[in-house]
This record gives structure tokens, sequence and C-alpha cells, in this order.
């Protein structure tokens, strides 16, 4: 009854926990240095391709039900649509002095 | 009498706990209704102290704390689980010929959460009230008394039954439609409900994390929302409107579903363009997401964003209208049969059309900038809330009260009852669209004497409704105890829901029906 | 080691099969893992929007905090990740005892996240770095909006580590059933679901650790 239930190998559990730690050092060397207006980018970069990793191993998104990653992908959408509005209601508003 | 989920079980206990989705459907009902009538009455004393020019008999802070209340508990506790979680709960499993939503546990808790929701909501009448109207902006809300914050904890509980609600109809839709039944073979009901599933499951959880940072911001100051502190307020009516546009829609979808059921069933004839209404169910859903900054044209926000939110509100006209036209040539040519529920259906339609034709206008910029915060655009969302959904909710409880009860209302006072509420709702409610042309500023106690007579109409009209609502619930008290026993398919209906007892087993169905053909295929 | 389960799973009354049932726990999960990340997703929004509104505080506040705690809790949560991913890879192989030390393992991992966690909470309440109006801290001159970032810190920390609190209270539920041998080859739903959503609260911290504590 479980037939339809992927067993994901040992292997690639350890492989992904590996690469997910690799990537932190990653991230915290890359904190050190500089690059200007691409720190942020290369932060959350980073931050992405280990939550992939997460996703497509640890949650199994690779092998389940293709509904889920579009659920998932649907929260984003929306969390980028909100962000998007908001910032450009900011940045085109008529500037004003702030209290701080 | 045969075995059914009204009589298999008995005492207190067997309805609190349950978990037959046809008695939390009831649980929700009588929980509605009594929110409903308390909401009610908040709505009667304001129409009477508006009878008359200057201070009649409440004061202007008492006067506040009435429309707050009945703004937060009309929208959080009456429409917004209305239809999904009384008639939804109810019929949802049985249109797609299932044994009970896919998480009954979920469902039951999901009834709890907004009963603690109210209840905490309810304990703020013992910190001085709330005054800030139900949308809480800061940064008043941060500084008046301390009532907001019981209020804004209840609707962040609140929150959660929603969302369960919708997380629930979602999984069931998916998983447990009866064999043979895909997604176009759906009722139209079952769609509306789902997309405005859809709704609940995304655009809520903003709503809980905004309320969430305005307790903090009462209990730690945490500035996030206030200027004072480097904060921005607008940002806060982002946040709040992200969610509460959204779930305008969560009020009036199923009213459109249910609407659809009507219209079909009283006309004897197929629904005009199944898959249109189908899908603009889907397509009001997903505009909703992208027109929030209208209810912010006036409050700072930048004018181009402004420009932007006007041109995409206008976009939900057009699925809207789809829905219109398509109910309009469902009954053309058919053998209409002017039922009570049938007269909610047509009332529906005069009143949303003009609920939402003013929607329109207050879309268009520069109109809403002169009308913005005035009777007009509290004319407006009563045209489609009350217009809308109150009549589709009463119109859905009078076509399915057979099949919950077993039992047949007065068809005579049940006409009676429509005609009170439809006359009176008017009377109250149009002339506020002039008083809203003429400068009548909303949210106020008090108004320059040249608005009194179109003020006492109005006040004159929420005595009719009010009326009408008695009738309604003398009409089904008297169904309920006195009325004849219904066949388990009264009206000849064609959706699932006809085809089991009235009312029906603990399991819905004695036989768990296979579903060949599209819905409303009248022979 | 054995295969045979001591209490087989029998199916909730509403549901036609096994499969069903299964495919709508999953559905439903999956379903409120959205949510989290649209309520989550607000303070990530608030939190880019006043970085970009005013990028010195964000700066400022950030060299209060101690990266080397964080990437510990970044490692912490990544192994309990996999220790988690493992209970579900060895209950699917039968394996019932190997499951049940792992979700032990799951748990530990998220008493120490919880542990360095009140040191740092406590580190910063001891110095005055309190949220919003509590702020009292004096001893070097600060920027006048500081307090704003710690707004950030605490909300974003707080409701993630109210997330940590609720999944270790839904661990310790499993290893009572899992020690019951309720899981087996036919039936983990339950590990299933709360992984995921163990999952989740990890993802979250993947985002919020460089945000919090390496920003430039």
């Amino acid at each position: 009854m479980s037939s339809n239930h992927h067993i994901v190998p040992f292997n690639v559990y350890i492989k992904v926990l590996s690469a997910l730690l690799v990537l932190t050092v990653f991230t915290v060397l890359v904190a050190q240095m500089d690059f200007g207006v691409f720190n942020v980018l290369i932060a959350m970069g980073i931050a992405t391709i280990k939550a992939t990793l997460v996703l497509l191993f640890f949650m199994h998104l690779k092998y389940d039900n293709k509904l889920f990653p579009v659920i998932f992908l649907a929260g984003v959408f929306f969390l980028v649509v909100i962000f998007l509005f908001c910032e450009f209601d900011i940045m085109t508003r008529i500037p004003e002095s702030s209290v701080l | 009498m045969s075995v059914n989920y009204l009589n298999e079980k008995k005492g207190l206990t067997s309805w609190l706990f349950t978990l037959d989705h046809k008695r939390i459907g009831i649980l929700y009902m009588i929980t509605v209704f009594t929110f409903f009538l308390v909401g009610g009455v908040f709505a009667l004393l304001m129409r009477l102290e508006l009878f008359g020019a200057g201070e009649t008999f409440i004061p202007a802070s008492v006067y506040n704390q009435f429309m707050t209340f009945h703004g937060a508990i009309m929208v959080f506790m009456v429409i917004i689980p209305g239809i999904p979680a009384f008639l939804g709960n109810f019929f949802l499993p049985l249109q797609i010929g299932a044994k009970d939503v896919a998480f009954p546990r979920v469902n039951l808790l999901s009834w709890y959460c907004l009963i603690v929701g109210s209840i905490v909501a309810l304990c703020s009448l013992f910190f001085n009230g709330v005054d800030t109207g139900w949308t809480f902006y800061t940064p008043y809300s941060i500084r008046t008394d301390n009532g907001t914050l019981w209020v804004v904890l209840g609707a962040f509980i609140m929150g959660f039954s929603s969302i369960l609600t919708g997380l629930n109809f979602i999984v069931t839709v998916h998983t447990l439609r009866a064999k043979g039944m895909g997604f176009f073979q759906l009722p139209l009901f079952v769609w509306s409900l789902y997309s405005t599933a859809i709704i609940q499951v995304l655009a809520t959880p903003v709503l809980a994390i905004t309320l969430l940072l305005l307790s903090a911001e009462r209990i730690m100051g945490i500035g996030i929302f206030d200027p004072k502190l480097g904060g921005d307020p607008v940002l806060f009516q982002h946040f709040f409107w992200f969610y509460s546009h959204p779930a305008v829609y969560i009020m009036i979808l199923p009213a459109m579903g249910v609407i659809s059921e009507l219209i079909t069933t009283f006309s004897r004839k197929t629904i005009f363009g199944y898959k249109a209404i189908a899908f603009s169910s889907v397509g009001i859903a997903a505009v909703s997401f992208f027109v929030w900054g209208h209810h912010m044209f006036v409050s700072g926000q930048s004018e181009w964003v402004g420009v932007l939110f006007s041109f995409l509100t206008m976009l939900v006209g057009v699925p809207t209208a789809i829905k219109v036209f398509n109910w309009v040539a469902t009954m053309y040519q058919g053998s209409i049969k002017f039922d009570t529920p049938m007269l909610y259906a047509n009332g529906f339609l005069f009143l949303f059309v003009i609920g939402g034709v003013t929607g329109i206008m207050l879309a268009t910029l520069a109109f809403d900038v002169h009308v913005h915060d005035t009777y007009f655009v509290v004319a407006h969302f009563h045209y489609v809330m009350v217009g809308g959904t109150l009549m589709a909710i009463t119109g859905g409880l009078y076509y399915w009260l057979p099949k919950m009860f077993g039992r047949m209302y007065n068809e005579f006072w049940g006409r009676i009852s429509f005609f009170l509420i439809f006359v009176g709702f008017n009377v109250t409610f149009f002339p506020q669209f002039i008083l809203g042309f003429m400068g009548m500023p909303r949210r106020y106690h008090d108004y320059v004497p040249a608005y009194e007579p179109l003020n006492q109409l109005s006040t004159f009209g929420s005595w009719m409704i009010g009326l009408g609502f008695v009738v309604v619930f003398f009409v089904v008290l008297q169904a309920l105890f006195k009325g004849e026993k219904a066949s388990s398919n009264p009206w000849g209906a064609v959706t699932l829901e006809w085809q089991t007892d009235s009312p029906p087993p603990h399991e819905n169905f004695h036989k768990t029906p296979v579903v060949g053909k599209n819905p409303y295929e009248y022979s | 080691m054995s295969t045979v389960e001591a209490k087989p799973h029998k199916v909730a009354h509403h549901f036609d099969s096994a499969e069903q049932e299964v495919a709508a726990s999953k559905l439903g999960i999956w379903l409120f893992l959205c949510t989290e990340i649209l309520m989550f997703g607000g303070l990530f929004v608030g939190y880019a929007i006043y970085k970009r509104m005013y990028p010195e505080i964000f700066l400022q506040g950030s060299t209060f905090l101690d990266w080397k705690l964080g990437a510990l809790n970044t490692v912490v949560l990544l192994v309990s990740s996999l220790t988690m991913a493992l209970s579900i890879y060895y209950a699917q192989k039968g394996q019932s005892s190997k499951s049940t030390s792992c979700l032990w393992l799951t748990l530990l991992c998220g008493f120490i996240f919880m542990g360095v966690k009140y040191i740092e909470y406590s580190h910063k309440l001891h110095l005055g770095l309190a949220p919003g109006a509590f702020f009292s801290y004096t001893e070097t001159a600060t920027l006048q909006g500081l307090p704003l970032y710690f707004s950030f810190y605490y909300c974003m920390t707080g409701l993630h580590g109210s997330h940590v609190l609720a999944g270790m209270v839904l661990i310790f539920w499993l290893i009572i059933r899992s020690h019951k041998k309720h899981f087996g080859p036919s039936y983990y739903t339950p590990l299933e679901c709360v992984g995921l959503f163990w999952h989740l609260v990890d993802l979250i911290w993947i985002y919020l650790f460089p945000l919090l504590y390496l920003v430039e």
C-alpha cells in the first residue's frame, strides 16, 4: 500500500547535509568580504540554494505529488506581490522628513 | 422517523464534541445568527442615533464603540464564516458525494477557534471597549484604550478558524470527490467554496502576522507601525488590506455560488456557461490579491501606486459581470418558479449589480478622492455585503432548510420576509448614496441639519429590515417545529445532496453515489 | 529488528482507502506550510522595506549579534533536519528502534537550539538591548532608531523560536507513539507531516541567519 512511496537512499541524505554545511561555511566566508550592492543578493542566493536542497530532498518534493511545489510557490509568489507593491509605494511616495 | 444525523445521538455533549460536518454546520448556523442578531442590534441603535441631527441619545464615544462592534462582529463573526462555514460545511461534502470533510477534528477545532476568538474579543468590554473601527488603523489603535488589544487578539484567533476551514475544503475537494466526479462535474457552489478557500489560506496568514505585530506594538512598543519610532503606519494599511480586500471576496464568492444553485434550480434549466462561472470564481480569487490599494487612495500612499491599483481594480468587474450575465442567460426562457429562494436570488442580482457598478465608480481614482469616507462608500459596501451576501445566505437557508431539517417552511411568510428585507434595504441604503454625494462623512454620530430628511428615511428602512429578519426567524422556527415533512427533493434539483434523505443520515448517503454526467442536467 | 507493527493503523471512517488518507494528510500539511510562509513573510517584507529605508540602523544592529552562535544554531538545525528525515527513512525500512533514536536526536537538537537562543536573549536583555519601548542600552553611542532593528530581531527569532518549541512538542508526541510501535513501512504519515513542519522551521532559519547575523 505504500508502493507509491519513494524511499530516498541513505547516501543522498548524507550528501545533502554535507552540501548544506559547506554552503553554511561559504555564506559566512562571503559575508566577510564586501561586494557592494551584491552582498544581500549573494547571501540570499546561497540561502535559496540551501532552501531548495531541503525542499527537494528532505521534504521529498523531488519525488512527491507535483501539486505540492505549486502550493509552496503560490505562497512565495504572493509574498513577492505584497513586497513589490509596498516597495513600489514607498519608493515613489512624495518624500517627507522622517523622525530618524 | 428514520435515523438521521439529528436524532442518532442525543445530549449537549454529542453536539459540542461532534465530528459530523452536518452537526458542525448547524453549530455554525446558531453561532453566526446569534452574532448577526448582536451586530444587527448595534446597527439599529446607530441608525436610531442618526435619526436626528445632533446628539440624540448616545454620546460620540459610545457611538464609535457601537460602530466598531457592528463592523467587527459583522465582518469577522458573521459574513466571513457565514456561508462557507455554515452552508459550506453542511453541503460541500454532500454535493461531492463524500461522507465527511477530510479532517473532521480540524473542522470542529475551527468552530472552537471562532468561539474562543469571539469570547476574547468580547473581553474588550471590560477594558473600556474599542473605538478604532474594525480596521484597527495605526497609530490610533496603538494609543487608544486597552480594549483594542483584546479585539485584535480575538480577530487573530478567529483567523485560524477561517484558515482551517479553507484548508479543509481544499483538501476535501481534491481527495474526497465521488467516483466519476471530475473538477468539471463539481456543482458551482463547490467551485465558489474552493475559490474562497484559496483566498482563506493565502490571505489570512498575512492578517495574522499584522495583528500579532499590532499586539506587540501595544505591549512592547516595537515601533514597526508607529511613526514616532520610525515605523510606517501606511505599511500597516498595506498589510491589513492585503488580507481584508481578498476577505471581501471570502464574503461574496460563496454567495455567488449559492445564487448559481438557486437560479438554475428555480429556472428548471441547465446553468448557462458552467465553465465561465467556474473559472470566473477562480479569476475573482486571483485578481483579489492585486487590488487592495484602492482602500488607501487618500492614505498617503504614492500616487503612482494609486493609479496602478485603480486600473487593476477595474479588472474585478470582468469576471463579476461574466457571472451576472450567465445568471441572467440561465433564466432566459427557463420555467421560472418564484418561490422564496428564487425571490432572494433575484433580489441578490438587483442589489449586487448596484453594489458592483458603484464599486467600479469608486475604483476610479479621481471619483474616489471626492467621495472617500463618505456615506457613498458605506452604501456601496452594504449593497455588496448585505444586498449580496445576506440575501444569498437567507435565500440559501430557505432553499436548504428542507434538506437540513426535513421540514418545509411557510411559503407565504417566506415571501413576506423577502419583500420586507428587499424594500427595507433599498429604503435604508439608497438614500446613503445621495447623502454621500452631498458630502456626509461616515463614522460620525452627528451631521449638519441639511442631511436630516434622508437620514430619517434611512432609519425607517432599517426598521423594515429588522422586521424582515424577525419574520425570517419565526418562519424558520415555525418550520422546525410545525413544518410539513419535506420529501428528499422538494425543488426537483439535480445536485447530489438532493439524492439522499431529508435530513441526511450520519454518513450522508446510504450508498456512495457514482457520478456519470455533468451537473445541472434537467431532463 | 521487527518489521511487524504492534498496532496496525485503522483508516478513518470517511476515507475509502489508506492512499486517500495519506494524500489528504499531505495535501493538508502542505497547505498549512503555505500559510506559515505567508505569516513569516509579513515579517520578511517588513524587514526588507525597513532595511532599505534605514541601512545604517540595520548595519549597526547586526554588530550586536554574535554570528558564531548563529552559525552554530544553523548547523544544529540542519543536522536535526537530517535526523528527522532519517527517522522517516528507518520507519520506511521497518527499523523502528533506529527511527525512534533519530527522533530523540532531533529533539535533542531542538533543545540545543533553544539553549543557544536562551544564551543570546539573556545576554542581550542583560545589556538592555530589549525590543522597542524597553530598549535601555547606553554603554556605547548608538543610532537613534536602533530599537527598530531589535524589534525585528525579537519578532522574527521569537516567532521562529515559538515554532521550534511547537515542533519539539510534536516530536515528543511522535516519540511516544514510536515507542508504542505505531509506525512502520505501511503507516508513517504523522512522521512525514511533523517532519515537513520541522523542515520548514529549518528553512526559515536558513533565511533568518544571513539576514540578521550577516548583513552588511
